[in-house]
């Protein structure tokens, strides 16, 4: 059996989606700003994937701008939103917990001159709000929290924080990737400035994003080049990919309310029988205020990307918080910065459920991740020692 | 990422577990660092006869402390403190380039418990 439990890295792309996308590649395959009919048909066609965005996430088509990513969205809001307001302050402020697209574009603007201060989170991963009264100077410009966080799913309160900045005259971006088609997005009643979102998040195509800039606000461009998307964004339209964003916006929206419900009872089906069959387990992030897709758990003496491996090869795939699967020496800053003890942190993995899962396959899964767990531990030195220490209590 | 010689190394790993009064013991890492490894050896006349281990880390740690315990096996102390950690990424024809460091671990357990057997050695 295989089972994908990794949604929160991509998902599938949707096939209603990809039979709208198809003519795109091939025989609507215009220049979007090209004057004759082939620009034509293409352009009308961007047009109407700006309007599904827009109406998806409760904003005007005109504060829709198509990127190539979120990660490209991220960078272009931090960057171009600190660079056109330096004048007033060189300071912003980012959550701890942010996507490293948001932790290195604030690391980047750090090395270029600019002041960052990373806000800390409670041990759920909710950021504090009277950390960010304090953490707010008089050069602040710009502060950026995510919507809900890609790792442990915690939901963030936005609103409040831009309660807080707008009093203040300072810039709100909120990275909302994870959260499409999860949470209901509403932009105007949000308030933020700026905000992103990913197409391949919401079973849409990879290489694909937008990047919402409320009417009014200003920032510097990110690329350069020939006048698309209204002279703020440079490079040739992704036509198809963009029909494939608006489609699978409308549709994650329209199923919203359908998939959560289904996502959700599996997710917390799963998260019950792993607790009640598997000890040692600690479950990350708010018991209950998070997206109903994500499932965080730390397994105690084992280390994570040994146990995402033998999952991997008896057909499960998951994601891993630990060192070992990043390539650098430090596990998940997300849970460091919720308190997470480094070894736990060490031991942790993301489950991430979607629509097309199944009953049997979480079945499967806690079977397998049972087995997995013991045998990890097996080999462990730590868990022998614990096991010594309970002998011996 | 890993080839398939590391994932069955890893999956099916040699040696797991730990000698009943070792002549020779030795734990290295730290759990911070999300990597331990122990090792222990049977001895007979500086001939390692047995070996085994226990190793929390990952897929790279297991399978390098796997195949480090197989390498050591029936050869002498003194050979044996010779392992290099890339002759163990060599058998495994090769690790990910931010993976060698975790191969480390099994040389220097290795040399670890061969001290150990060496110091219990004097003291008798």
């Amino acid at each position: 059996m295989r089972v994908y439990l990794d949604h929160a890295a991509t998902t599938p792309l949707d096939e209603e989606v990809l039979q709208k996308m198809m003519p795109y590649f091939t025989e609507k395959f215009g220049n979007t700003h090209s004057q004759h009919s082939y620009g034509k048909e293409t352009a009308i066609a961007v047009d109407k994937a700006r309007k599904q965005v827009a109406d998806a996430l409760n904003c005007s088509p005109n504060e829709i701008y198509f990127t190539g990513s979120g990660t490209e969205s991220d960078n272009w809001a931090i960057k171009g939103a600190a660079f056109a307001r330096r004048d007033k302050g060189k300071h912003i402020i980012v959550s701890a917990i942010e996507h490293h697209a948001i932790i290195n574009s604030a690391k980047w603007l750090s090395n270029n001159g600019f002041d960052v201060t990373y806000l800390p989170v409670d041990k759920y991963g909710v950021i504090k709000l009277d950390e960010l009264k304090k953490a707010i100077r008089p050069d602040t410009v710009l502060v950026s929290v995510m919507l809900a966080n890609n790792e442990v799913g915690t939901i963030e309160p936005i609103k409040e924080v831009v309660e807080i900045c707008h009093a203040k005259g300072i810039l709100v971006h909120s990275d909302c990737v994870q959260a499409v088609g999860a949470v209901e997005i509403d932009l105007k009643d949000l308030g933020v400035d700026l905000a992103s979102v990913s197409a391949h998040k919401f079973y849409g195509p990879k290489g694909v994003g937008a990047l919402y800039i409320k009417n009014g606000i200003k920032i510097d461009k990110l690329i350069v080049g020939g006048g698309q998307e209204r002279m703020q964004r440079g490079g040739t339209t992704n036509t198809p990919a963009i029909v494939g964003m608006g489609e699978a916006i409308e549709k994650a929206v329209r199923e919203m309310q359908k998939n959560n419900a289904y996502i959700k009872e599996l997710r917390d089906y799963f998260v019950k029988r792993v607790t009640e069959e598997i000890h040692y387990v600690t479950y990350n992030g708010h018991p209950t205020d998070r997206l109903p897709s994500n499932a965080n758990f730390s397994f105690e003496f084992i280390e994570g990307e040994g146990i995402l491996m033998l999952l991997d090869l008896g057909g499960v795939a998951v994601s891993s918080g630990s060192a070992c699967s990043s390539g650098t020496l430090d596990p998940s800053h997300v849970l460091l910065a919720m308190g997470v003890d480094i070894v736990l942190a060490h031991g942790s993995l993301r489950f991430s459920f979607g629509k097309h899962n199944t009953k049997e396959e979480i079945d499967y899964t806690v079977d397998l991740l049972k087995k997995t767990v013991e045998r990890l531990r097996k080999m462990s030195p730590l868990f022998t020692l614990k096991e010594g220490e309970i002998k011996n209590v | 990422m890993y080839n398939q010689k590391v994932l069955d190394a890893f999956a099916n790993p040699k040696n797991v577990g730990v000698i009943e009064n070792a002549d020779g013991e030795g734990m290295v890492g730290n759990p911070t660092c999300g990597d331990i490894m122990k090792i222990t050896l049977k001895i007979d006349n500086d001939i390692i006869t047995d070996a085994k281990f226990q190793t929390y880390g990952c897929t790279a740690a297991i399978a390098t402390s796997s195949t480090a315990t197989e390498m050591i096996k029936g050869k002498s102390v003194d050979e044996a403190m010779k392992l290099t950690n890339s002759e163990v990424v060599e058998y495994l024809e090769g690790l990910p380039p931010q993976k060698i460091h975790c191969s480390v671990l099994a040389e220097e357990a290795i040399k670890k418990a061969i001290e150990n057997y060496r110091e219990k050695k004097k003291a008798k």
